[in-house]
C-alpha cells in the first residue's frame, strides 16, 4: 500500500503540538497586550479640537490655577467645561481679532456653545465624582498629567478599571495633602507611604472593601 | 485485554458475548459493516430527512440568538421574580442528557460491562454534542455573550476583575469545561484505531488524507496498542469522579440558595441519578432508529435495550425517591414556606405540569419491571421519550415553580415561555440532531475494534478447553 503522506509529514504533526500551544499562549499575550495598548484605551492620543486651546500656555505659561475654568470640581461630580463667557473674560480684550479664535467669538455672538471634543470619556455605568477624589487628596495630575505641558489635551491614563482599582485599593501610594492637589509640578515625596497612610486615616479615606465594592462606582 | 484464565470464566463471558453480538460475525463481517456506512454505502433517505430536520431547527437557533443579541433578554419570558427560566432549565436539561456517554464509556469500562462496547462510541459522542448544546445556554444568557469571556473565566482582564470563586455558578464553569475536555479526550483516543481503519480502507484521496491526519500515524503495533490502553484507562479513572461531579455542582446552583425547593440537601445525588436516567433515555431514543435505518440489530441487539432498561428503572427509583423525599422533608421541616412550595407545587398554578412530571418520571417506567416492556421496541422507544420529557419538566417545576412565589405575596408572579425561548430550545435540539447526522455520517458510530474483541474468535487463544 503506498504511503499517503510524505517522510516529512512527522515533523510538521510533531511541531504541531508545540506550535498549538506556542499558538495559543501568542494569541492570549496578544488579545491582552491589545486591549491595554493606547489603540484600545485612547492613552496619549492627541484630539483634535475646534480651536487649538493649549494647557501648556494657559496653565504653564501664564500661570492660570485649574479651578479658574474647572470652577465646579470641588463640589461636583464633573469638574465643568467652562462656558465661552469664561474665555471671553480674557480674549473680549487679548489676541481678540485673531483668527484662530474667531469660532469662540462667533460661539459668544450666537450663544451655541462650542462642541469640545471629550478626552476622558469614562463609560456611562460608571459613577465617577471629582469632588470626592479633589478632597481627599487626590492631585489632578495624578489622573491627568503634566497638563501644563499639553499643547493639546491628551487621555494621560489607560482610564482601564484596572488602573482605577490600582488606587482605590492602595490609596495610600497615590494621595497628597489638600494643598498640593492642584500642582502641577508635584513629585511625591521619599516618604510617600509613610505621609500617604497618615493622610488617609486624616482624610477618613475609606476602607479598601468599600472601595473596591461594586456599588462605588457602579450604582 | 481482558484475562481470562479459567474455563469457568470463559464461559461465562462467552454466553454473555454471544448475547451482546448477532451470530456469524467474523473479524471482517464487523469492519466491513461498520467501516462501509462510512465509506461506501450512499446515506439513506432518512439520514438526508433527519439532516434537513436539524439543520431547519438549527436555523431557528440562529435567528433566535441573533434576535436576541439584537435586542436583548427582554425577548424571553423571563422578569421578576422568575429570572431564571429556559435558559438554565435547558442548560441543566442537556448536561444531564450528557451523562450517559461519560458512564457508559468510563464506568462500565472500569466494570467490565463489555455489553457497553457497541453503543460507547455514539453515546460518548450524544454527550459532546449534548454538551455543546448545554454550553450555549450560559454564554448567551445575558444576551451579550462577548462579555462572557470575563465571567466564565479567570484571567487577567483590563478590569482586574476575577469571577466569583465561592459562587457554584463558577464550579460549574470549570466543572463543565472539565468534562467536555475528558469526554472529547476519551472519544477521539477510542476513535484513533477506527480512523487508522477507515484511512487503510478508503479509496477517495480526501479521505485517505483527512483519515490519515485524525489516525496520528497508528500502525496497529503493539507499542501503539499498549499506549493505548494505557491512556483510555487513565481517560476512564479521571472521567469516572466527573459523572457524579458535574451534575452535583449543577445541583449546587440550586441547592447552595437559599430558595425553598432549591435549598436541599439531597439535591447532588438526585441530581446525579436523573442526569444517568435522562442521559440513558437519550441513548435510547437514538439507538433504535439508527439500529433500524442502518440495520445494526447484530450489533444494537435486545440486550443491550434491555440492560439501558434497567438502568432507567435503577436510576427512576432514585429519583422518583427524591421527589417523594422532598414531599416528606418539605413536611418534616415544619417551615411554612417549604410547606407551600410544596403545596403549590402540587396545587398551584403549575400542578399540571409537575403530576405529568410524577406521571413520567416515577410511574411510566414502573413498565419496565416486565421483561416484555424491557425488550419491545415500540414501548421503549415511547418511554425513553416520555422520561425525556419527564427530566425536562422536572428542571422547569425545579426553576419555576420554586421562584414565581416568592417570601412575600406582593412579588408574586408567573412565567411563561416566549417564542423565542422555544425556539432558542429547539434550536439546540437542531444542532444536536444536526452534529449527530454528521457524525455517524463520518466517523463510525460503532467501534469496530472494540466490537471485534467480544466476538467469540479473540478469546479463545491461549485457553485449553
Amino acid at each position: 500500500m503506498p504511503q499517503i503522506f510524505h517522510r516529512s509529514a512527522n515533523i510538521y504533526s510533531k511541531a504541531s503540538i508545540v506550535g498549538g500551544v506556542l499558538f495559543a499562549g501568542l494569541a492570549l499575550t496578544l488579545i491582552l497586550t491589545i486591549s491595554r495598548s493606547s489603540y484600545a484605551t485612547q492613552q496619549n492620543v492627541n484630539r483634535d479640537q475646534p480651536v487649538p486651546f493649549s494647557h501648556a500656555h494657559h496653565v504653564g505659561g501664564m500661570g492660570l490655577d485649574c479651578r479658574y475654568c474647572h470652577n465646579s470640581v470641588e463640589i461636583s461630580s464633573s469638574a465643568n467645561v467652562p462656558p465661552t463667557k469664561t474665555c471671553m473674560n480674557c480674549h473680549s480684550m487679548v489676541w481678540n481679532e485673531s483668527p484662530t479664535l474667531e469660532p469662540v467669538r462667533a460661539s459668544f455672538r450666537t450663544n451655541e456653545s462650542i462642541a469640545w471634543t471629550r478626552v476622558h470619556d469614562l463609560p456611562d455605568y460608571v459613577y465617577f465624582n471629582h469632588s470626592i477624589h479633589v478632597n481627599k487628596g487626590v492631585g489632578c495630575q495624578t489622573c491627568h498629567g503634566q497638563v501644563d505641558r499639553m499643547a493639546l489635551m491628551a487621555q494621560h491614563s489607560p482610564l482601564t478599571m484596572e488602573w482605577c482599582l490600582d488606587c482605590h485599593r492602595q490609596p495610600e501610594r497615590y494621595v497628597r495633602k489638600r494643598e498640593d492637589v492642584f500642582r502641577m509640578d508635584y513629585v511625591p515625596p521619599s516618604n510617600q507611604l509613610e505621609l500617604g497612610k497618615q493622610l488617609v486615616a486624616e482624610y477618613k479615606i475609606a476602607k479598601t472593601e468599600n472601595l473596591t465594592s461594586c456599588s462605588t462606582c457602579h450604582r | 485485554m481482558e484475562n481470562t484464565s479459567t474455563v469457568k470464566e470463559l464461559s461465562l463471558a462467552e454466553r454473555e458475548r454471544a448475547a451482546v453480538i448477532g451470530p456469524g460475525h467474523t473479524f471482517a463481517t464487523i469492519t466491513d459493516k461498520i467501516a462501509s456506512i462510512v465509506l461506501h454505502e450512499p446515506s439513506p433517505a432518512s439520514w438526508w430527512l433527519g439532516l434537513l430536520i436539524g439543520l431547519t431547527l438549527l436555523s431557528g437557533l440562529g435567528l433566535s440568538v441573533g434576535y436576541l443579541l439584537f435586542k436583548g433578554t427582554g425577548i424571553w419570558g423571563i422578569n421578576i421574580p422568575v429570572g431564571w427560566g429556559f435558559a438554565i432549565i435547558n442548560f441543566v436539561w442537556w448536561i444531564g442528557i450528557g451523562h450517559a456517554g461519560t458512564l457508559i464509556s468510563a464506568i462500565l469500562l472500569l466494570l467490565k460491562q463489555r455489553w457497553r462496547t457497541s453503543i460507547n462510541r455514539f453515546a460518548e459522542a450524544m454527550t459532546l454534542f449534548a454538551v455543546a448544546c448545554a454550553a450555549i445556554f450560559p454564554v448567551i444568557h445575558t444576551g451579550r455573550p462577548w462579555l462572557a469571556a470575563y465571567w466564565l473565566f479567570p484571567y487577567p482582564n483590563t478590569m482586574a476583575l476575577m469571577p466569583q470563586f465561592r459562587s457554584p455558578l463558577m464550579w460549574d464553569v470549570f466543572a463543565v469545561s472539565t468534562y467536555g475536555t475528558v469526554s472529547l479526550l476519551f472519544w477521539y483516543v477510542g476513535l484513533i484505531p477506527d480512523l487508522a481503519t477507515l484511512r487503510d480502507r478508503a479509496t477517495a484521496k480526501f479521505q485517505k488524507i483527512a483519515y490519515g491526519i485524525l489516525s496520528l500515524g497508528w500502525r496497529g503495533s503493539a507499542v501503539h496498542w499498549h499506549r493505548y490502553e494505557t491512556a483510555s484507562l487513565l481517560l476512564a479513572g479521571l472521567a469516572t469522579p466527573l459523572v457524579l461531579s458535574v451534575h452535583t455542582i449543577v445541583s449546587f446552583d440550586f441547592a447552595v440558595s437559599v430558595i425553598p425547593g432549591w435549598h436541599a440537601t439531597i439535591f447532588p445525588p438526585y441530581f446525579v441519578a436523573g442526569a444517568i436516567f435522562s442521559g440513558f433515555a437519550m441513548v435510547v431514543t437514538l439507538s433504535i432508529p439508527i439500529r433500524a435505518i442502518y440495520g445494526l440489530q447484530d450489533f444494537i441487539t435486545l440486550k443491550h435495550l434491555e440492560n439501558m432498561a434497567k438502568v432507567m428503572l435503577a436510576t427512576g427509583w432514585i429519583v422518583f425517591y427524591g421527589y417523594l423525599m422532598e414531599i416528606f422533608i418539605a413536611w418534616y421541616s415544619g417551615n411554612e414556606y417549604e410547606r407551600y412550595m410544596m403545596i403549590n407545587r402540587q396545587m398551584g398554578p403549575y400542578a399540571p405540569f409537575y403530576w405529568a412530571l410524577i406521571f413520567c418520571n416515577g410511574i411510566a417506567p414502573q413498565i419496565f419491571w416486565w421483561k416484555k416492556a424491557r425488550t419491545s421496541i415500540p414501548i421503549l422507544f415511547i418511554m425513553s421519550i416520555v422520561i425525556n420529557i419527564g427530566m425536562w419538566l422536572e428542571r422547569f417545576i425545579i426553576v419555576v415553580t420554586s421562584l414565581h412565589r416568592d417570601f412575600l405575596p406582593s412579588s408574586w408572579g408567573m412565567y411563561w415561555p416566549t417564542i423565542w425561548d422555544w425556539m432558542t430550545y429547539a434550536g439546540t435540539l437542531g444542532l444536536f440532531l444536526t452534529l449527530f447526522f454528521l457524525f455517524i455520517r463520518v466517523l463510525p458510530m460503532i467501534s469496530i475494534f472494540e466490537m471485534r474483541t467480544i466476538i467469540p474468535q479473540a478469546k479463545v487463544a491461549g485457553v485449553h478447553k
